[in-house]
């Protein structure tokens, strides 16, 4: 036998430096439980300072928005900037309520799963604006292809709370029939897709559901959500190139809210780049944008969803937050990040920041506050109460058994005709 | 069967707007099998088009055009690259009438050449229909010939539900029966070679009995149909060979009546052993025929390794291991 080194060049016949052992790298969060909070990491550039291109820029030419922050409220309440002005003071105070509604929603909810109601809850806590100003942006007929932490845009778009919680109890009023685990809501006629619990699946989807629209001339057009951890899904990577590809109308959310579940944002970009930034090698233009500013989220969607409704294509966004509750209710988040970190948290709180922009706008006030926010407690309590009298997953009336045998096909095949025997003879 | 194929997708193309064809190389070059050769000439890129190498993309963006109110037709290049895509399949397409009660659901089908005996190694060879038919919420087809091949495809366009096309490739250019050292015999030779012009349906969920016979029944599908009709040819059995063209729906009633009448069967299939279709056939069989078996339901299958490149033959289930299985049930 001749092997390939016997002949010709092989490893070993250039000199080569001495050589030392690799070493493996892991990323870690700068701080853990017990430590002092610490975002000095995170560079903040002052409010309206960031340059708003026109929508038909190529994406070489913003690739630096992609490593700085949009911002639009400033430290005193002040809208600055070539990005502000998108919102009336009515269309403002609509966004603060639909922020103030999924606050309360998620209390009331969360208690219902500590009370036995139901078996699991995620809440959005420090992430209302993103979902609830976009919203606010898209027009009806468009389609978000959701995660489970985005239940801002079914309040947002007006859709009932009684439904929605009924899915959370699993109850017979459940329009989902029991099927799907709480939270993983689907109201197509609110234009939100049936949401997964495979994460990143969803993101491709709208990039397929866009090019439909695209290949039958309509003007919807898709927002896709994925979160920081999932960025790192081949479905991220897919929907990129695939809406590259076929300039697909579809706003690409990346909400970075520097969690995933206990792993921090840096066992997805190895810290090595901006979620933003993944973007530019996929020639889509991207925007990095403080996500706790209802201001800049708003106008930076509204830039998005114009460009895919002119044929310009994708858009990605990195939306930089901080997931201030825990993953969900199976999650304990004071063993692998300190208690006080979401205090430290530099870009504050989304309620708190537009509620002072209005006031200082001269268009709201604190009494004015306290009554919305008694108004949405009292809204969730009352509405969980009629809730419950469908029923809750622990008490009440379910579901019944047959509505799992129907829907897995249009028409029930004969296999599962024999099964629904079955369980009705009590096999 | 290539041409019954791209007449299926040509007749759908033509009557309902909503469909559209993708895959890798299946637009402007027609796909590396000829399947969509002059499509996108006739039905422009809009409706039939080039995608990038990603059958998780493919399968995705299929399903989040399904959910819009598209019928996509994707074609997934070998059955052996299916993988990436699985979770589309299994866990979206497969899920979302279900999941969402009927809201949204995935009118989608995803064609691929299956099976062996071209010499295509291990990941150009494989068949993973069982892979389909273990997932509640997927359809998973399986034709044996032109005539089938678009009437079945036709049909599988038109349903409502996620459909696994799988088109076995050995028998793309000829009915096969197993002695891969004789000369090709073509389609135009056969009478099932014969497909009509225009719409029509070969319904799923409905087996066809190849050859009537009352020694045994062999249970079959795909490449093997013409190998085991070959077979027992070859050895003088009079058996009846059940084509099942859909692996589920599964038309169990066929392959009950036939088992009753004869008391004997072997389950005959391209794909390996252990927790192959054939697993599922041999346990309804016995649920639904116990009393009228008169020797162990058996299974000629490809053996439980990666489909090898120069034992192509040993590994492919061929005529003679078929009759001797046969002669083995018909001895007990």
């Amino acid at each position: 036998m001749v092997t390939a080194t016997q002949s010709g060049v092989g490893p070993g016949d250039e000199e080569s430096p001495e050589m030392s052992p690799l070493r493996f790298h892991v990323p870690v969060p700068t701080v853990r439980p017990g430590d002092e909070p610490d975002f000095s990491h995170v560079e903040i550039p002052p409010a309206g300072t960031v340059e708003r291109p026109p929508v038909d820029v190529a994406s070489e030419d913003i690739r630096h928005l992609a490593h700085t922050i949009m911002r639009i409220l400033n430290r005193d309440g002040e809208a600055v900037g070539p990005w502000a002005g998108t919102l009336t003071d009515e269309q403002a105070i609509e966004g603060l309520r639909a922020m103030v509604r999924t606050r309360a929603y998620d209390a009331r909810m969360q208690m219902a799963q500590r009370q036995g109601k139901t078996s699991f809850y995620v809440q959005c806590t420090g992430e209302e604006a993103i979902a609830c100003a976009q919203q606010m942006a898209l027009s009806a007929g468009d389609m978000n292809f959701p995660t489970y932490r985005q239940q801002g845009l079914l309040l947002t778009a007006g859709y009932s709370v009684l439904e929605m919680m009924c899915q959370v109890y699993s109850n017979s009023g459940d329009v989902l029939r029991g099927r799907q685990l709480p939270v993983m809501y689907s109201v197509r006629d609110a234009g939100f897709f049936t949401i997964s619990g495979n994460l990143g699946t969803q993101y491709v989807q709208a990039v397929g559901y866009a090019m439909a629209s695209a290949i039958k001339g309509d003007t919807a057009i898709a927002s896709a959500w994925i979160g920081d951890g999932a960025t790192a899904s081949n479905d991220f990577h897919s929907a990129l190139v695939y809406a590259s590809v076929y300039r697909a109308p579809v706003v690409l959310n990346v909400v970075n809210n520097q969690w995933a579940i206990s792993s921090f944002q840096g066992i997805a970009s190895g810290n090595a780049a901006t979620f933003a930034s993944r973007a530019h090698g996929y020639g889509i233009p991207s925007l990095r944008v403080d996500g706790n500013d209802f201001l800049a989220v708003h106008a930076a969607s509204r830039w998005a969803i114009e460009r895919a409704r002119q044929n310009l294509g994708p858009t990605l966004i990195e939306w930089v937050t901080y997931r201030v509750a825990a993953h969900s209710t199976s999650d304990d988040p004071s063993k692998y990040r300190p208690r006080e970190e979401s205090d430290a948290w530099p870009l504050g709180d989304p309620v708190i920041r537009l509620k002072n922009h209005l006031i200082n706008r001269g268009c709201w006030s604190e009494e004015q506050h306290r009554q919305m926010e008694e108004d949405a407690s009292a809204e969730m309590l009352a509405t969980a109460k009629e809730a419950e009298t469908y029923g809750t997953l622990g008490e009440g009336p379910k579901p019944p058994a047959r509505q799992m045998f129907e829907g897995v096909y249009k028409d029930m095949p004969p296999h599962l005709q024999r099964q629904l025997e079955q369980i009705r003879q009590g096999y | 069967m290539i041409e019954a194929v791209r007449d299926a997708m040509d007749v759908m193309l033509l009557r309902d707007d909503n469909v559209v064809v993708f895959g890798e190389d299946v637009g402007y070059f027609g796909g590396v099998f000829r399947c969509t050769d002059g499509l996108q000439e006739k039905y422009g890129s809009a409706r039939v088009f080039d995608t990038p190498i990603n059958e998780s993309g493919i399968v995705g963006v299929a399903v989040g055009m399904g959910a819009y109110g598209l019928r996509p037709v994707a074609e997934v290049q070998f059955a052996d690259y299916v993988y990436p895509a699985y979770d589309q399949l299994t866990q979206e397409a497969a899920r979302l009438r279900h999941r969402s009660n009927g809201q949204f659901i995935s009118p989608l089908t995803v064609r691929m050449p299956c099976g062996g005996g071209i010499f295509g190694g291990q990941t150009h060879s494989q068949s993973p229909e069982a892979l389909f038919t273990h997932v509640a919420g997927l359809k998973t087809v399986m034709p044996s010939n032109p005539y089938d091949a678009k009437g079945l495809l036709i049909a599988s366009i038109e349903d409502d539900d996620p459909v696994i096309f799988l088109e076995p490739k050995r028998v793309y250019n000829g009915p096969f029966d197993g002695h891969h050292d004789k000369p090709v015999r073509p389609w135009s030779d056969h009478p099932l070679g014969e497909v009509p012009e225009g719409h029509y349906r070969v319904e799923l969920g409905e087996a066809a009995v190849r050859r009537e016979g009352n020694d045994l029944t062999i249970i079959t599908y795909g490449t093997m149909v013409f190998v085991a009709l070959a077979a027992i040819e070859e050895a003088g059995i009079d058996a009846e060979v059940i084509d099942l063209r859909s692996l589920l729906p599964l038309d169990i009633d066929a392959i009950e009546a036939s088992v009753k009448k004869t008391g004997r069967c072997v389950i005959v299939h391209e794909a390996t052993l252990t927790s192959g279709f054939g697993a599922e056939l041999s346990a309804q069989i016995q649920e639904t025929c116990f009393s009228s078996l008169e020797a162990p339901v058996s299974r000629v299958t490809g053996w439980d390794t990666p489909y090898p490149h120069a034992q192509e033959w040993h590994y492919f289930p061929g005529p003679k291991r078929v009759a001797a299985a046969c002669k083995r049930a018909m001895e007990y």
